[in-house]
């Protein structure tokens, strides 16, 4: 169980040498989020606000609320898989599971009704180089 | 040592070689003198000869922008600087007693920390070989201050090493190098040890872990005076009748390695991270300020840049006055942008479409830095912990103990968190409250009977929920330098970009100066050839 985040979390530490001025070797053990709605509070949140608002400020995160682009969820998918501009790709942090979780829940969530759930698999034929 | 005309000087020796065998002779000695380049300063630009009018428009007033400003300003073009925010500094940024922040999301914080009390929410250290910060810092008359970067009397803590129990950084070294140095002892007295040294080579090399190690006569890390005077002692050296010194236990190796001490040994070893470290004497700010000093006049603040545009004639920038709703127009003969990409990428602009996608290439990290006010030094007093971290593996990272007024009887500020990664993700999605709560929480595992008890207040910075940044640092990886650093820095005409993310400094202030050298001296080139 604990052995493949102690295993993400050293190889990590090889790919980025600390050039940037960072936390240093705290912070290894976060909390591993176990649902959609975990996901998204845990990792969304900090830029598409809670309930998915989104913000305006010298440029915008847009809101994920009431977003006709959550209809096709292969695009979700993609920007999380990717990143977009200032947002990181998360396919190195979130599990096919966990990024299927939060892209069910937002496309069910913030006004949004596309119930479809997304399943790993679709995630994972995303990662394949 | 005599300093006798037969000896030549170490310079007189250089170019003496220099010479014979050209610069890499030169280099090559210098790295045997231990002289190896550590910065990259090539001293304040050079941009003589500018024409006579010549106008620059500089988009933000964040160390990049306003050292671009300064130095072109001197060389005698004609300077102005639009602004976001109704402050100079940008990400160089202290909060103090009554400083009011509304974060993206719309919660606000009122800072309530005593008099002369701060917190530094972005960059709060500078190494000592980041020369160019060095320079304008002394240029402006910043005082500087030694920044306690490695102290050995704080703590570590690993939820998965000792029952959680927090342990002293300098007993887990201790121990961490004497159980290596004993187990590489013990294979090479098996033979184990497969390697070309020489009997005498293996001889040093036994002396050497007995040395670093601290081991014993026979080769034993052990319970003794030897791993103590490292490690700590149970009952530490004294005076008169009962000074006698009584060694400490060795912890168990298995629960060093779970302790993951090594992995701060290697942290301090990294260079940005090695001491001597300095802080501005009451904050980062002063920094900032130093600099608005002399180009302040040039701001134009609240300026919300909407459009770049470049053609034949110049360039053109289109701004909203975000305090009165009013849209104007910046008119000059060249552009230095230092916008961050996050905002840069979704600003209107004919840039080129390589140039544009490098824009949009970059992202950004997000990390969460938290400033606690207490009654009282507990950690000094309590703890004898003067400066430095104790380090944590819960998503605080660590806490941090001030660096200046030792001994003062007031309250204090240190810095209760500063996250990355996932959980600052999940730091920056909480209310500010929240965030304090969370501190307090995990901050209190290094010092339980305290830290709720002296608790007065808090303030915390999400970098995602920075309204003008709306991230933290550019975060390249050897994928996106191959594909998009040099059209990112590569002059366009007229427009050329400059800040942390056009460096190989990021996140550092020093990237950010040595971008802008760089971007304003080709600027100048390319003035000059207009």
């Amino acid at each position: 169980m604990n052995r493949p985040i102690l295993l993400a979390t050293t190889l990590a530490a090889l790919a980025f040498p600390a050039l940037a001025d960072e936390p240093g070797p705290g912070g290894s053990k976060p909390p591993v989020p176990k649902t959609g709605e975990e996901v998204y509070v845990m990792m969304c949140q900090s830029c598409h606000m809670a309930g998915g608002k989104g913000a305006v400020g010298a440029a915008a995160f847009p809101a994920l609320a009431n977003n006709p682009r959550l209809g096709t969820a292969a695009y979700p998918i993609y920007i999380i898989e990717k990143g977009k501009g200032g947002m990181p790709w998360f396919r190195d942090t979130l599990t096919p599971t966990q990024v299927a979780q939060v892209v069910t829940y937002m496309r069910t969530h913030f006004g949004n009704n596309f119930p479809d759930p997304v399943t790993p698999a679709e995630v994972e034929a995303m990662r394949k180089p | 040592m005599e300093s006798g005309r037969q000896t030549p000087t170490r310079r007189q020796l250089m170019r003496a070689i220099g010479l014979l065998g050209g610069t890499a002779a030169i280099y090559q000695m210098m790295t045997t003198f231990g002289h190896a380049a550590e910065t990259r300063f090539p001293g304040p630009p050079n941009l003589a000869g500018a024409r006579k009018g010549a106008s620059v428009v500089v988009l933000g007033a964040g160390l990049a922008g306003m050292l671009a400003a300064y130095e072109l300003e001197k060389a005698g073009y004609k300077v102005r600087i639009l602004e976001f925010q109704d402050r100079p500094g940008g990400r160089n940024w202290t909060l103090r007693g009554g400083d009011t922040y509304t974060e993206l999301g719309g919660a606000t914080q009122k800072v309530t920390f005593a008099k002369g009390n701060y917190f530094n929410p972005g960059p709060w250290r500078i190494p000592h070989h980041h020369k160019t910060l060095l320079h304008y810092c002394k240029a402006f008359g910043v005082a500087l201050e030694p920044f306690i970067q490695l102290n050995h009397n704080t703590y570590i803590h690993n939820t998965d090493a000792f029952g959680g129990a927090p342990q002293r950084f300098r007993s887990l070294k201790a121990d961490f190098e004497g159980g290596v140095a004993e187990l590489l002892s013990k294979a090479m007295d098996q033979k184990g040890l497969d390697s070309p040294l020489t009997s005498e080579d293996l001889d040093r090399l036994k002396e050497a872990l007995r040395g670093w190690g601290m081991l014993d006569k026979d080769m034993r890390y052990a319970k003794n005076l030897r791993s103590a005077s490292h490690r700590g002692f149970d009952l530490p050296p004294g005076g008169g009748v009962g000074g006698a010194p009584q060694p400490s236990d060795l912890f168990p190796f298995d629960e060093v390695l779970k302790s993951g001490v090594w992995a701060n040994m290697a942290f301090f070893m990294n260079e940005e991270f090695q001491t001597t470290m300095f802080q501005p004497v009451g904050g980062m700010d002063m920094i900032g300020k130093g600099f608005a000093k002399h180009v302040g006049h040039l701001i134009t603040y609240n300026a919300k840049v909407t459009k770049l545009m470049q053609g034949k004639g110049g360039v053109t920038v289109t701004y909203t006055d975000t305090a009165k709703g009013v849209v104007s127009t910046a008119e000059a003969d060249f552009c230095v942008c230092t916008i961050p990409l996050t905002v840069l990428s979704q600003i209107e602009t004919n840039l080129s479409e390589k140039k544009t996608a490098a824009i949009s290439s970059v992202p950004y990290s997000n990390s969460v830095k938290i400033g606690l006010e207490m009654k009282r030094r507990f950690w000094e007093q309590d703890y004898d912990i003067y400066g430095g971290h104790s380090f944590t593996n819960q998503e605080i990272g660590l806490i941090s103990y001030p660096n200046n007024k030792f001994f003062d009887d007031g309250p204090a500020v240190l810095l209760g968190a500063f996250a990355g990664g996932p959980g600052g993700y999940r730091l920056g999605g909480m209310t500010p409250e929240e965030r304090i709560q969370v501190a307090l929480e995990q901050g209190s595992v290094f010092h339980p009977d305290s830290y709720r008890k002296e608790f007065l207040s808090g303030a915390s910075v999400a970098w995602s929920r920075v309204p003008w940044v709306m991230g933290c640092c550019a975060r390249w990886n050897e994928d996106t330098r191959k594909e998009h650093y040099q059209e990112l820095v590569a002059l366009e005409d007229r427009i050329v970009l400059a800040g942390e993310h056009a460096s190989y400094l990021g996140c550092w202030m020093e990237g950010s100066l040595l971008s802008a050298i760089d971007a304003i001296t080709r600027l100048h080139k390319r003035a000059l050839e207009a």
